[in-house]
């Protein structure tokens, strides 16, 4: 028993394992929850028009996803299963109330653009998603992992999607202004010589543009994964 | 004729998937087979059809000024109205499970999580803002659970028949729905702004 105990140590190796270093980066490439998994695809859609607001969701579900994991994973057997939903929701959306007051003492500017958003995250499939796949059956640590891990998946994919959108879209990047037809833009497409012909896609403002983008990743993400194409 | 135009709208006009892109994540996953998309979609009209009633009752009678406490509880909102739309998938879930082992299997985690659609919180937020009645909430709750369940279905039907195409293999499937749901969503963009009232 005691050999069994010590052999189990060794397989695990420490707070960061093979395992556990698996949990962490698994959701960053190979299960991605956009591309993959296809969780929290609503919220990529809204909140992509401009990488602030992306990048404060990111952080925002990256926070909630690895909170509620834990205090799901610790409550996991006494929850019953005929009110385990409720029970879920009620942590995500006490983490997501603690979410918009912080915001709001912090940054009462942000608070303003963001509050909408911020109360999205309830309905992020990403944060139940998890939580019913896998801090539903395994223990407080490792679901803090897999938390983390797919809250940090989601936020790369939200920046990426961010960064495009808001780049071809209003022509500038964390609302710093690149390229555009008015004076505050750094290049003034109106009086240069060279950029005389760029004109920014309004497309890519509407909601459709973010599906073409995310199609878009997938192929790139599928063509250098080859294992991840759809057979089916 | 005024619930009949609003039925409408909400089913085709304002249809909460392909105008609003509300309710993406499980849209885009269960749509693979025209069988277990339509199965999803008779949940989603019930829940919708459901909730709504009853998520305009409480927000009348229980949290607005005017209802028993008298006192304005419009902040408790969200997590009221999830904990109606929660409880109702919880049942939805126990009836499939019971009756229908193949679909739940077949629907696997995208049914609990209709809870988090948010197709369902989205069109009780929208109840609220336009200000319904009790008869308008429930022709706006089936409308809108209607044109979600025919959205998934013509998006399942046409990934079922893409499925021979030559499309490049790492498009196949996932990315293929995506192209095709925002093509699909610039179409409907077309339907905006038609009022059903004046045929």
């Amino acid at each position: 028993m005691a050999e069994a105990a010590v052999l189990e140590k060794k397989a695990s190796g420490g707070l960061l394992g093979k395992k556990e270093r698996k949990l962490l980066t698994d959701p960053l490439s190979d299960n991605n929850p956009i591309t993959v998994q296809v969780l929290g695809i609503c919220s990529a859609l809204a909140v992509t028009t401009g990488m602030k607001n992306a990048a404060v969701m990111a952080v925002a579900v990256v926070f909630v996803c690895s909170f509620s994991s834990i205090i799901t994973s610790l409550l996991r057997n006494s929850i019953p299963k005929a009110v385990r939903m409720i029970v879920q929701l009620v942590i995500i959306a006490t983490l997501v109330t603690i979410v918009e007051l912080t915001l709001k003492a912090v940054s009462f500017e942000s608070y303003k653009q963001l509050s909408v958003f911020i109360g999205l995250i309830i309905t992020n499939c990403i944060v139940m998603g998890r939580l019913e796949a896998f801090a539903m059956a395994n223990k407080p640590y490792e679901s803090f992992l897999d938390g983390l891990g797919n809250g940090v998946g989601y936020g790369i994919i939200l920046l990426m999607v961010a960064a495009v959108r808001e780049f071809f879209g209003s022509g500038s990047l964390f609302n710093f202004k690149i390229i555009g037809g008015t004076p505050e833009f750094l290049i003034n497409t109106t009086e240069s010589w060279l950029f005389g012909w760029y004109a920014p896609n309004n497309l890519m403002v509407l909601f459709p543009a973010a599906m073409f983008v995310i199609a878009v990743f997938i192929w790139l993400h599928r063509a250098w994964k080859p294992h991840l194409v759809d057979i089916s | 004729m005024e619930l009949v135009n609003i039925f409408i709208k909400s089913a085709f006009i304002e249809n909460l998937a392909l105008a609003y892109f509300l309710g993406m994540c499980s849209y885009l996953a269960v749509s693979k087979t025209v069988k277990t998309a339509f199965g999803l979609g008779l949940a989603v009209i019930f829940v919708l059809g459901i909730t709504m009633p009853i998520n305009w009752m409480i927000n009348t009678w229980l949290l607005s000024e005017g209802g028993i406490f008298g006192v304005d509880l419009t902040f408790l909102k969200l997590i009221l109205f999830i904990a109606v739309i929660a409880s109702m998938v919880q049942l939805v879930e126990m009836v499939v499970e019971k009756f229908s082992p193949s679909l739940y299997n077949a629907l696997g985690i995208f049914l609990p999580l209709i809870t988090v659609n948010c197709a369902i919180l989205g069109g009780s937020l929208f109840m609220v803002s336009k200000e319904y009645n009790f008869a308008e909430s429930v022709a706006f709750g089936l409308g809108g659970g209607f044109g979600w369940f025919l959205a998934i279905i013509a998006i399942a039907a046409i990934r079922e028949k893409i499925r021979y195409s030559a499309v490049p293999a790492p498009m196949r499937g996932l990315g293929m729905a995506f192209l095709l749901t925002g093509l699909m969503g610039m179409a409907f963009m077309g339907l905006m702004g038609i009022d059903p009232s004046a045929f």
